[in-house]
C-alpha cells in the first residue's frame, strides 16, 4: 500500500498511477459477492475462480475481482466479463472453468449462462442491454461493479477521494454548503429534509465541538439499499462524510451500523483503516490542516435506533429511546452538541455533487426531488434486486419495466414503500411518480427505499397486522400513545384476521390512528398508522370480506380458510402425503385422489406448495 | 472468563459509550451474556448494574440465557413475510419442538427471528450460524436442519 499522502498533488499522482495500472489488455471478471448472492453460493464460486486462475497460471491474462452488490440479486451469483460487457447469471462452481476458457480464448459468451427474462424471450448477452439495467440510472451504485470494496486503491483508481481533495483545497465550507443546497439533495433516510439546510444549521449552531454521523441502522424490514452501498462501496460513504465534516466544522464522526450486517461492518471498518493509513482521515488531511477522526458503532437490533435521537442515545451507550425534538439534533444532539446525522445514501451522493457540480445533480430526477434513489425491489416481482432510478420515475416503471412484472403470471395487488412507516399503494396509483412528495400525498412515504411488491395471493389485512406486530415489538415503550396505541391496533387487526372483527372496528382504527399521529413522541409511533390507513383506504373490500363474510379472499388468514383436495385434479401421486407434518392426508392408492382430514389439518400450506397439479384448493 | 471480559473491555478503552459493542463482543465470545460477565462489566466501567441490564434487555440481539450450539435465525422481514416466512417459522417450531426465542433441550439449536438480513431478494431466508438458506419452502426445512444435527 502507498504511504501517507501529504497533499492533493500526491493523491492526484497516486490516482494517475493506479488508473494507468489498470491493464486494458487483460480480461476482467467482476464477480458479485454481495450479501444477497451468498445464499446462492457466490462464496464457493469466488473460491473456484481464484483456485482455477492460480492452478492454470492465468493471473497475467485475467484480472479477477470480487465485488459488492451488482444489483440484480434475483439472478445471483452474477459476473460481468470484459471485454464484451457479458453478463453471466446463476453461476455455479462447475461453470467456472468454462467461463475462464471462453473469456481467454475470446470464444464468445456461453449461451446457457446468459440472461433471459422468460422462456418466450431471447437471451441478452450484454449487461448494458438488459432492461433491468437500461431503465436505471446508477450514479451511486454503479461503481460497485468496478471496485473491490476491500481495496482503497481500486476506489482511488476510479477517481475516489478526488472530491475530498477538491473540497479541502479549492472550496470554502460555505461554498460546499451552498453547493449542496443548490443541488437540491434531500435526505435519503426517508424524511426528505434538505441536506444543505441541515448542514448550514449545524455549521451555524453554537459550540466548538460538532459531530457528523452516518445512519447505517437500516432497520426497515425488506430494505437493504444501505447494506448494498456500504458493503459494495464503503469509501464513497466515508469520502462524503469527511467532506461534510469539513463543511460543518466537525472533527469527529460516527458510523452507526446494524450488527445484522456483518459484511457492511467489516468493509467499512477496513475502509477507515485504509483511509487512515493514506492520511485521508486523521490529522492534517492532505496537508489542508483539517483533522477528522471516525469511529464505527454497532447497533443491537432495535428498529427505533434508526430514529435520530434514539440513535444518538445509543451512541452514548444508553438504551435507544428517542426524545422529543423541541430542540433539533443539529443544535443539541450527541452529548448535547450540534450533530449532523445523514443516511448512508445521502453521504454517498456528496462526492458526486462536489465533483460534478450542483447543476449537474439538480438536472437528474424531478423538480424539487433531484437525484436518484436506490430501492430494494423485492416481493412478488420477477426481477428482485437493488435498483437506482431517477426520482420522479413512475411506480409502474420500476415494477414492470425494471422489475419485469409479477411472478408466475399473477395479478399485481399492491406495492409497499417506506417500511413499517409507509403504506400500501394499489394498482390505480401505479402511474404516480416516485418522489418524496408524491408518496407522502398517497399516504405512504419514501422511507429508506424498501419497495415490496404484492400479488393477488397477499392479504392486505394480514399485511397491516404484520406491520403493527412488528411495530409493537419494536416500540421502545417510552411514550404511551405508541406503546398502548400500537398494541390495541394490532389486537383489533388480529381479531379481524380471525373473523372476530366488526365494521365499527374500522372507525376505531381510524380514530386511534389520528391520536397516534398527533401524540406519539417519535416517527415510529406517529407513522405507525400508515400501513393501516392506506390498506383501509385502498383495500376496504378486503376488510369487509374478513368482517362481514368471514372470508380471506387471498387465502392467507388461517382462521378463515380451509384446504381441500380437488378430486378431479389429484393423480394420487402421494407427494403431499409424505410432506404433511400432521399426517392429515391419507394415501388411497395410485390414481385415486388422496383424502384430507380437516380435523388434523393445521393449514401449513405445505401440500398446496408442493402439489404440481394444482389439486389443493384454498377456500 | 475474567481475562476474556477484561480483554474485551480493554479493546474499547473502558469507554462506557461503547456498551453495545462491548456486549456484542461478550455475546460473540460466550454465545450469550453470562451474569458473571455483566457483573464484571459494570464494575470495570464503574456504571450501575441496572444500566448494563437495561442495555442487555432493550436490544433484541442480546440473550441472557445460554443459547444452543447452532443459532437458527428466521428472517421475518416484509419481503420474506410476503413470501410466507411465517410458515417457515412455524415449520421450524414444529420440527425443533421449541417456540421462537427458545433453545432445544439438547442445546443443539436456538430458534430466533430477525427483522431483515439484507438479502431480501432471496426470501424467505433462514440463516444457521453463518450459512444462508434462500428461497425456503416447508419441504426444505428438514434437509436443512439435518445438515447441522451431527
Amino acid at each position: 500500500m502507498a504511504s501517507k499522502l501529504k497533499n492533493a498533488k500526491a493523491l492526484a499522482a497516486l490516482h494517475k498511477k493506479l488508473a494507468k495500472d489498470i491493464d486494458t489488455e487483460k480480461c476482467h471478471i467482476s464477480l458479485c459477492n454481495g450479501t444477497a448472492c451468498r445464499p446462492y453460493g457466490s462464496n464457493p464460486v469466488a473460491e473456484a475462480f481464484k483456485a482455477d486462475i492460480e492452478k492454470r497460471g492465468l493471473a497475467d491474462k485475467v484480472e479477477f475481482k470480487i465485488t459488492g452488490c451488482h444489483g440484480f440479486c434475483e439472478r445471483g451469483p452474477i459476473a460481468i466479463v470484459e471485454p464484451g460487457n457479458v453478463f453471466y447469471q446463476r453461476i455455479t462452481v462447475a461453470d467456472v472453468p468454462e467461463i475462464l476458457d471462453n473469456t481467454i480464448q475470446k470464444k464468445g459468451p456461453i449461451e446457457r449462462l446468459l440472461f433471459k427474462q422468460d422462456a418466450a424471450t431471447k437471451t441478452v448477452a450484454r449487461q448494458n442491454d438488459i432492461p433491468f439495467y437500461t431503465e436505471q440510472q446508477r450514479i451511486v451504485l454503479g461503481n460497485n461493479i468496478r471496485i473491490d470494496p476491500t481495496s482503497i486503491e481500486d476506489y482511488i483508481a476510479i477517481g475516489g477521494y478526488s472530491a475530498l481533495s477538491r473540497a479541502l483545497v479549492e472550496l470554502q465550507p460555505d461554498q460546499i454548503i451552498k453547493m449542496i443546497k443548490d443541488s437540491g439533495l434531500r435526505g435519503r433516510g426517508g424524511g426528505g429534509f434538505p441536506t444543505g439546510a441541515k448542514w448550514e444549521t449545524c455549521r451555524e449552531a453554537h459550540g466548538d465541538i460538532k459531530y457528523v454521523i452516518v445512519n447505517a441502522d437500516e432497520g426497515d424490514p425488506g430494505a437493504y439499499a444501505n447494506e448494498g452501498l456500504l458493503t459494495g462501496n464503503p469509501h464513497s460513504v466515508l469520502e462524503g462524510l469527511v467532506i461534510g465534516a469539513y463543511a460543518i466544522g466537525s472533527h469527529q464522526g460516527y458510523i452507526y451500523v446494524r450488527n445484522e450486517y456483518p459484511l457492511a461492518l467489516k468493509n467499512i471498518t477496513l475502509a477507515i483503516e485504509q483511509a487512515e493509513k493514506l492520511g485521508l482521515i486523521g490529522k492534517n488531511i492532505l496537508g489542508s490542516g483539517f483533522d477528522f477522526n471516525v469511529r464505527v458503532n454497532r447497533g443491537g437490533g432495535a428498529f427505533v435506533c434508526g430514529e435520530s435521537t434514539a440513535l444518538m442515545a445509543s451512541l452514548e451507550g444508553k438504551t435507544g429511546e428517542p426524545r422529543a425534538k423541541y430542540i433539533h439534533t443539529v443544535e443539541k444532539g450527541l452529548w448535547d452538541r450540534p450533530s449532523c446525522l445523514n443516511n448512508v445514501e445521502t453521504w454517498a451522493n456528496i462526492p458526486l455533487i462536489v465533483n460534478n457540480g450542483a447543476e449537474w445533480f439538480s438536472k437528474i430526477g424531478a423538480a424539487g426531488n433531484s437525484g436518484t434513489k436506490i430501492f430494494s425491489l423485492t416481493g412478488k416481482v420477477n426481477n428482485t434486486g437493488l435498483v437506482e432510478v431517477p426520482m420522479g420515475i413512475k411506480l409502474k416503471g420500476i415494477i414492470f419495466d425494471i422489475g419485469g412484472g409479477i411472478r408466475g403470471g399473477k395479478k399485481f395487488k399492491a406495492v409497499q414503500t417506506g417500511g413499517p412507516s409507509g403504506g400500501c399503494l394499489p394498482e390505480k396509483l401505479l402511474d404516480s411518480p416516485v418522489d418524496f412528495d408524491s408518496l407522502l400525498k398517497a399516504g405512504s412515504m419514501m422511507g429508506s427505499g424498501g419497495m415490496i411488491v404484492m400479488d393477488e395471493d397477499n392479504c392486505m389485512v394480514d399485511t397491516a397486522r404484520y406491520f403493527l406486530t412488528f411495530l409493537e415489538e419494536e416500540s421502545c415503550g417510552k411514550c404511551v400513545p405508541c406503546r398502548e396505541g400500537v398494541k390495541r391496533m394490532r389486537q383489533i387487526l388480529t381479531d379481524i384476521t380471525q373473523g372476530k372483527g366488526e365494521m365499527s372496528d374500522l372507525e376505531l382504527l381510524t380514530e386511534l390512528s389520528a391520536h397516534l399521529k398527533d401524540s406519539a413522541l417519535c416517527a415510529l409511533g406517529s407513522s405507525a398508522p400508515n400501513p393501516v390507513l392506506t390498506t383501509i383506504q385502498y383495500f376496504k373490500d378486503e376488510y369487509e370480506a374478513h368482517i362481514e363474510d368471514k372470508k380471506c379472499p387471498a387465502g392467507i388468514c388461517k382462521a378463515l380458510i380451509k384446504f381441500s383436495i380437488i378430486d378431479e385434479k389429484c393423480p394420487g401421486c402421494g407427494r403431499c402425503v409424505k410432506t404433511c407434518p400432521t399426517q392429515a392426508i391419507t394415501f388411497m392408492g395410485k390414481k385415486n385422489p388422496v383424502i384430507l382430514d380437516q380435523s388434523k389439518c393445521i393449514k401449513c400450506r405445505t401440500c398446496y406448495d408442493i402439489c404440481k397439479m394444482g389439486a389443493v384448493s384454498i377456500e | 472468563m475474567k481475562d476474556k471480559v477484561t480483554a474485551i473491555i480493554k479493546k474499547y478503552g473502558s469507554d462506557s459509550s461503547q456498551l453495545v459493542s462491548i456486549l456484542q463482543d461478550i455475546q460473540t465470545e460466550y454465545n450469550y451474556l453470562p451474569r458473571t460477565a455483566l457483573d464484571k462489566l459494570a464494575k470495570k466501567l464503574d456504571i450501575p448494574q441496572s444500566r448494563v441490564y437495561s442495555m442487555a434487555t432493550f436490544f433484541r440481539a442480546f440473550s441472557l440465557e445460554e443459547r444452543g450450539k447452532h443459532i437458527c435465525n428466521v428472517c421475518q422481514g416484509t419481503a420474506c413475510h410476503v413470501r410466507g416466512a411465517d410458515l417457515i417459522l412455524e415449520s421450524l417450531e414444529r420440527q425443533l419442538g421449541v417456540k421462537r426465542g427458545q433453545t432445544t433441550p439438547d442445546h443443539k439449536f436456538t430458534l430466533e427471528t430477525v427483522n431483515c438480513m439484507g438479502c431480501c431478494a432471496t426470501g424467505p431466508v433462514v440463516k444457521i450460524d453463518d450459512e444462508f438458506f434462500g428461497h425456503m419452502t416447508n419441504d426444505k426445512v428438514e434437509p436443512m436442519l439435518s445438515k447441522f444435527k451431527e
